[in-house]
């Protein structure tokens, strides 16, 4: 730990030293909200909603229609993602979800953000320029395919459901769940490619 | 508010920069702070609009330099002592100088699974009809109210497409203030990228807002 981040670690630890003092919080509930994002809720809900709506026509549509009641069938629901919408990728349109105010994100199926797409860097160009952000994840798209940005302005969430990759036809649910990166379900990135 | 946190479409900041398997803390005090927030926030007498404001209230120099979880510290700071919870000479020390307000309880920790696993749903019931169908052209106002609002900047006086009714949800502007839920219609509307960056822009894009019904007019061709 560096000497700049010691305050504010040790600032913290007051605060939260203080309102337990006080009787706001139990610390064996901040350890189990804790525990929640770090084990049990992120982007492997997601890539199974994904994997599922790949194989499963009548899952897909449910996906499109009503994306909070099907993710739900997977365990995937709550904490920002109580009004979940996805949208789906075509070799012809790309999806790319950002928070341009601050940084809305889909919990329940993704986890909690990565600190890229809570940055400024990534707030200010996603609407502008998202061709270039693909460029700085390493991604290039023809010219042909156009871009969508999501800028997640209100209390809907927005979930890519990626384009499958060719040649995954005989790949079972579990086997493409593993394809299904966090960034293809943001839009910054691709499913990955066998 | 005209903050810095209204950043879609400003310069300045680089390149987006992934990190390769990032953990989902780098430093164990942000788990606590995300934690607290999250523990603290269904008691403290908030809501998500006036969290989100009073991170945005930060100063702008302050909100730049800062990391993500150092605002959500410094947000809640404030949201404790403006609610009444702490006092600033509480949190110079650490230590409890003045007794808390009755009936400011902790959550147990199966409250708190189920407030998780509910979350906080702002759907709301509309008894007026909806202004805009899909569609329909319509132009997001020039609206600047120093006061919390969801209508970026760059959308403001632009011209896009009803794409998607969602039906009535809790309206953050009055919200925000605790001035009430007042809900309303909230559309997404779609702006070709052109509209929104000018004719030298890439025409193979498009951002699609979500909008409050207040903040749209038609707009006839």
């Amino acid at each position: 730990m560096s000497d700049t981040e010691l305050p504010i670690a040790l600032r913290v630890e007051a605060l939260e030293s203080l309102l337990i003092e006080k009787g706001y919080v139990d610390p064996a509930t901040l350890d189990k909200i804790i525990d929640t994002y770090e084990n049990e809720v992120g982007p492997q809900l997601g890539a199974a909603v994904v994997a599922k709506a790949w194989v499963d026509p009548a899952y897909r549509a449910r996906l499109l229609a009503d994306a909070t009641k099907a993710a739900a069938e997977v365990g995937a629901e709550g904490r920002q993602g109580e009004h979940l919408v996805a949208v789906e990728a075509t070799a012809d349109q790309h999806h790319m979800v950002v928070c341009t105010l601050c940084s809305c994100y889909p919990w329940t199926v993704l986890g909690l953000p990565p600190t890229w797409y809570k940055s400024p860097a990534y707030r200010a160009k996603a609407v502008r320029d998202p061709r270039g952000v693909l460029e700085d994840f390493g991604v290039s798209l023809p010219t042909t395919t156009s871009i969508r940005v999501w800028d997640s302005s209100a209390e809907i969430r927005y979930l890519v459901i990626p384009l499958r990759p060719e040649g995954t036809e005989g790949m079972s649910e579990a086997q493409l769940a593993r394809l299904v990166t966090r960034d293809s379900m943001i839009g910054t990135g691709l499913a990955l490619r066998l | 508010m005209n903050g810095v946190h209204d950043m879609g479409g400003m310069h300045g900041f680089g390149t987006v920069q992934p990190e390769p398997d990032e953990p989902i803390f780098h430093e164990r005090w942000e788990a606590r702070v995300l934690a607290l927030n999250l523990a603290v926030g269904r008691i403290g007498g908030w809501n998500i609009d006036r969290s989100r404001h009073t991170r945005e209230s930060l100063p702008p120099a302050t909100y730049l330099a800062s990391s993500y979880y150092e605002i959500w510290l410094l947000g809640l700071e404030n949201l404790l002592v403006k609610h009444g919870l702490i006092a600033a000479d509480e949190v110079a020390v650490g230590k409890m100088i003045h007794l808390p307000p009755p009936g400011k309880t902790a959550l147990t920790v199966e409250q708190m699974v189920e407030g998780l696993r509910t979350g906080g749903p702002c759907d709301r019931e509309v008894h007026t009809p909806a202004m805009f169908e899909v569609g329909q052209m319509v132009r997001a106002k020039n609206i600047n109210p120093p006061s919390h609002t969801r209508l970026p900047r760059y959308a403001r006086g632009k011209i896009g497409e009803i794409e998607l009714v969602h039906g009535g949800f809790v309206f953050p502007d009055t919200n925000a203030d605790l001035e009430g839920e007042h809900p309303q219609w909230c559309y997404t509307v779609r702006f070709t990228g052109t509209e929104l960056w000018g004719p030298d822009s890439d025409p193979t894009t498009s951002v699609s807002v979500d909008c409050f019904e207040t903040y749209l007019e038609p707009v006839e061709y």
